[in-house]
């Protein structure tokens, strides 16, 4: 394992009375893309902000490669952030722009005006020295914002939702675009955003978070297959999560029917939800399966087919490339290690903080 | 911390730099000796002299008049012209916001020179009219300037929509256009009021010598001593006014988030 | 569209009440008695008293000025600093004075100031030696500050609020102490509400005849002055209109650069 570049201790925080980070711990290892991923308000920009400098956490730590920088002024950190909107100076060129870092720390202009060429060619705008940043499209004002944070050589960058401007095709190429950029500078990178489908296209590491708690660290797989609580599992993709009990060790019931599934130490008759992904649930015909239903609606999604079926006093979501009309009886058929229990929160709080251990 | 306190200190300084005159002439309202240069202790003399004189009470009145008048003309003509500006193209609209600035960035007493100029040569006698339609000339620019803000920020599908859902033109701009526009509207013609209300150059020269307003009276009073009796009348126009604000801003209100609000 | 229709009010009365009394200026200005052509109004200026006061009036006014931005920069930024009922402090500090007439508002410095006023009692209880400028410059110019402060602290706040807060971080951020982003993006992006604030302040300070009138005791007399009294009092209407396009020449000047720096037109927006 590779070692620990930032190590977030003990962070709270909160704005006028109102918790946004509670007690939140969490390291990044060197080289590592990692994603910040959470609702609007779930503390993933304060986190940030914090690791920038901006706000200054009410209580924790903050250790960079080891150093503890919690008190540290933007100005004398070894990271920099591209912001959400850009936050090109305006009143400057494209060349004064990406310079502006270097000039402040005195670097002599023979380096500097390397540095644009090489940082205006990593991000494909050579020959846009000149140009003003009210010129340029927002894909292109974001490229700049990139250039201009990576030519000081930062070994931590921060992203905070830079393609949220961006429109969907745009946002798809910059996707590619900053994982290329990545892998060409071998730096760290953490990103935020609320977009599911870009953490998981682009993170090593996804970090869902939600009411300042983080929820689940992993890898973009283990997020979408094994999601710890119902949070994850709603907020990443489709799901059906359904109110079940665990008979004992790979064994569970689900709506009144017993599934054989691959987990074990959840205890004997102990309530649990499970998580089924509707591309997992199976379609057969009548008693082939565990539960029988009738499909109730059908929509083309282009790749898939969604369907509704009723089964057992569920509405089941099921993608399959098969179509079955509506009115159709079918049974239901789930292979078990497609089967994922999570622990029952007992109450609203307990969900937030989830298994975060 | 150091920091807010100086911080504090400094928009301290600068209020009592812009309240200490205007405290001074609150004070001389209650001073019983007629010199403002010495105390002559507590009266309330001057509130009561105040209503019998004549003079005073005619420069009030002319000067309230004026500015309620003035500012309701500017705001009818500005917001016609605001909302005639939203249907045309860049060019008229550039030199029509050209001409709208010239009073506001011409020196205030080349307006009022020409102005005379004009009202001498087209054979005005000069007197209130010729003042209400100075006041309303450098009152126009200032609703233009509250209301063309509003004006931009109109989404044009909801006058569309109106239309759509069965409103005629007329309808339509009633309901729909010109209740957006309505806080513009009125922040122009508070504006426009306030600054007919603290005019004196213009007014002095397009007044002519039978009409006074209470600017122009306390010009001519500078000299000779200026009347307690006008202290009481300031003292009583600001407190009112400084209630009323207190009265808007403090009271609740369910609808808008207050920081809108424009001044 | 009849939308356009709307608009014809105000060209009409902008036409009559704005640009024809500004025509008539100019004629004034450009001939003499009989009506002939002449430049003898406007060459006027370089005679000694006309140009004395003319030099008085822009000592003055770009001292008053400069006072000015030096008083309203930090303030436009602490009031943008304290977002919370900025609102309240700016109508404090612009409008609700304006309803004490601004004639008697300068007319109270007199009271303020005096020999054995309350500025003197203040200044000798702190053991700082008295302040005797009543009927000087330094009155007047006390006077403009005064009055024109306002003007400047609006467009320089107006810049200073729309600065996208990341901007300033992105400074910091790639290393930019708190003086460096001050000088490199903070002053530099809010230039155009200076050069809106100055031309406010400039322009009315310049040609102002009443401040000098209440504060300057009749004995200093500015441009605006003389202006005022060749059309109230001496009666010469040629003289003062020759002198007023002498005037407006800096104003021309003014308004030339401050359309400039201010494209979109909003900063002073109130």
């Amino acid at each position: 394992m590779k070692k620990a570049l930032v190590n977030l201790v003990n962070i709270s925080k909160s704005y006028d009375g109102q918790l946004v980070l509670d007690d939140l711990n969490l390291y990044i290892r060197e080289n590592e893309f990692l994603t910040l991923l959470g609702p609007s308000g779930c503390g993933k920009t304060t986190t940030l902000r914090i690791l920038g400098g901006f706000e200054r956490p009410d209580r924790g730590q903050v250790f960079f490669e080891d150093q503890d920088i919690t008190e540290l002024p933007p100005n004398k950190r070894q990271l920099n952030t591209v912001f959400q909107k850009y936050a090109l100076f305006t009143h400057m060129n494209i060349a004064e722009n990406i310079a502006f870092g270097l000039k402040i720390k005195n670097k002599s202009k023979a380096y500097i005006d390397d540095k644009i060429k090489y940082a205006l060619k990593l991000v494909n705008l050579d020959g846009y020295e000149k140009r003003m940043p009210d010129s340029l499209s927002g894909g292109q004002q974001q490229r700049i914002a990139i250039a201009r944070a990576i030519v000081n050589e930062p070994k931590l960058l921060l992203l905070d939702e830079p393609l949220g401007a961006l429109d969907l095709k745009l946002r798809q190429d910059m996707q590619y675009e900053l994982i290329r950029l990545k892998n060409e500078l071998g730096i760290t990178f953490i990103y935020v955003t609320h977009d599911q489908e870009e953490a998981l296209t682009m993170s090593d590491t996804i970090v869902v978070m939600n009411q300042g708690y983080i929820q689940q660290i992993g890898t973009p797989e283990s997020i979408y297959n094994e999601p710890e609580n119902a949070f994850v599992a709603d907020f990443i993709g489709d799901s059906n999560i359904i109110g079940a009990t665990m008979i004992q060790d790979r064994l569970v019931e689900i709506l009144g029917a017993r599934f054989a599934c691959v987990d074990e130490g959840f205890g004997i008759n102990k309530p649990v939800d499970v998580v089924i992904r509707p591309e997992d649930v199976e379609l057969v015909s009548p008693g082939e399966g565990t539960i029988s239903g009738t499909v109730t609606h059908v929509i083309f999604k282009g790749v898939h087919y969604e369907m509704e079926v009723m089964a057992a006093g569920f509405e089941w979501l099921v993608h399959s490339t098969k179509m079955f009309a509506p009115g159709t009886a079918v049974d239901i058929k789930v292979d078990p290690f497609n089967i994922q229990i999570m622990n029952k929160p007992e109450s609203e709080d307990e969900e937030a903080v989830g298994v975060n251990e | 911390m150091i920091r807010r306190i100086s911080q504090k200190i400094y928009i301290g300084l600068i209020f009592v730099f812009l309240y200490a005159p205007i405290l001074t002439l609150m004070v001389l309202s209650f001073n019983a000796s007629k010199s403002r240069a010495k105390w002559g202790g507590f009266t309330l003399k001057w509130y009561s002299q105040l209503f019998q004189n004549q003079d005073i009470m005619e420069a009030l009145w002319n000067t309230l008049a004026i500015a309620g008048l003035s500012a309701l003309a500017a705001t009818l003509i500005g917001t016609m012209t605001c909302v005639a500006l939203g249907g045309m193209k860049k060019r008229s609209r550039t030199l029509i916001m050209g001409i709208t600035n010239i009073p506001m960035l011409n020196a205030e007493i080349v307006t009022g020179i020409s102005l005379m100029l004009l009202y001498i040569s087209l054979n005005m006698r000069l007197g209130f009219f010729t003042v209400l339609c100075s006041h309303i000339t450098f009152n126009i620019p200032y609703v233009i300037l509250s209301v063309m803000p509003r004006m931009h920020q109109l989404n044009p599908n909801t006058y569309e929509a109106a239309l759509d859902l069965g409103a005629s033109h007329l309808q339509a701009f009633f309901r729909v256009t010109l209740p957006d526009l309505m806080p513009g509207i009125l922040s122009g013609f508070l504006m426009a009021f306030t600054m007919s209300l603290d005019d004196f150059v213009i007014t002095h020269f397009t007044k002519g010598p039978g009409i006074d307003t209470l600017s122009t009276k306390i010009y001519t009073e500078v000299r000779k001593g200026i009347k307690p009796e006008i202290y009481a009348l300031s003292t009583i126009i600001f407190v009112a006014v400084l209630l009323l604000l207190f009265l808007v801003n403090y009271t609740p209100r369910e609808k808008g988030p207050k920081k809108e609000r424009r001044l | 569209m009849n939308k356009k229709a709307l608009s014809a009010p105000y060209l009409f009365w902008s036409a009559l009440f704005i640009i024809v009394p500004l025509c008539m200026v100019f004629y004034y200005g450009l001939t003499d008695k009989s009506g002939a052509f002449t430049l003898q109004n406007i060459l006027a200026i370089a005679r000694a008293e006309h140009a004395k006061a003319l030099w008085q009036a822009l000592l003055l006014s770009l001292g008053s000025t400069v006072l000015c931005l030096l008083l309203a920069y930090p303030l436009a930024m602490i009031l943008c600093s304290m977002r919370t009922r900025q609102h309240s402090f700016l109508v404090l500090i612009f409008i609700l004075p304006m309803w004490m007439n601004f004639l008697l508002r300068t007319f109270a410095w007199l009271t303020l100031l005096e020999k054995t006023g309350v500025v003197n009692n203040v200044l000798s209880f702190l053991g700082l030696p008295p302040l005797n400028i009543i009927n000087t410059p330094s009155a007047i110019v006390l006077g403009m500050v005064y009055n024109f402060l306002p003007f400047m602290v609006l467009p320089i706040y107006n810049t200073l609020a729309k600065i996208d807060q990341n901007v300033i971080a992105a400074a910091r951020d790639l290393g930019a102490n708190g003086v460096q982003t001050f000088l490199r993006i903070t002053l530099p992006l809010s230039v155009p509400g200076v050069i809106s604030g100055i031309t406010m302040v400039f322009v009315p300070a310049l040609t102002t005849f009443v401040i000098s009138t209440i504060l300057g005791g009749s004995k200093i007399l500015l441009i605006g002055n003389v202006i005022e009294q060749e059309f109230t009092q001496t009666g010469n209407w040629h003289l003062g209109s020759g002198l007023s396009i002498v005037l407006m020449m800096f104003i021309i000047l003014n308004m030339v650069v401050s359309a400039v720096t201010d494209k979109d037109g909003e900063v002073n927006a109130l």
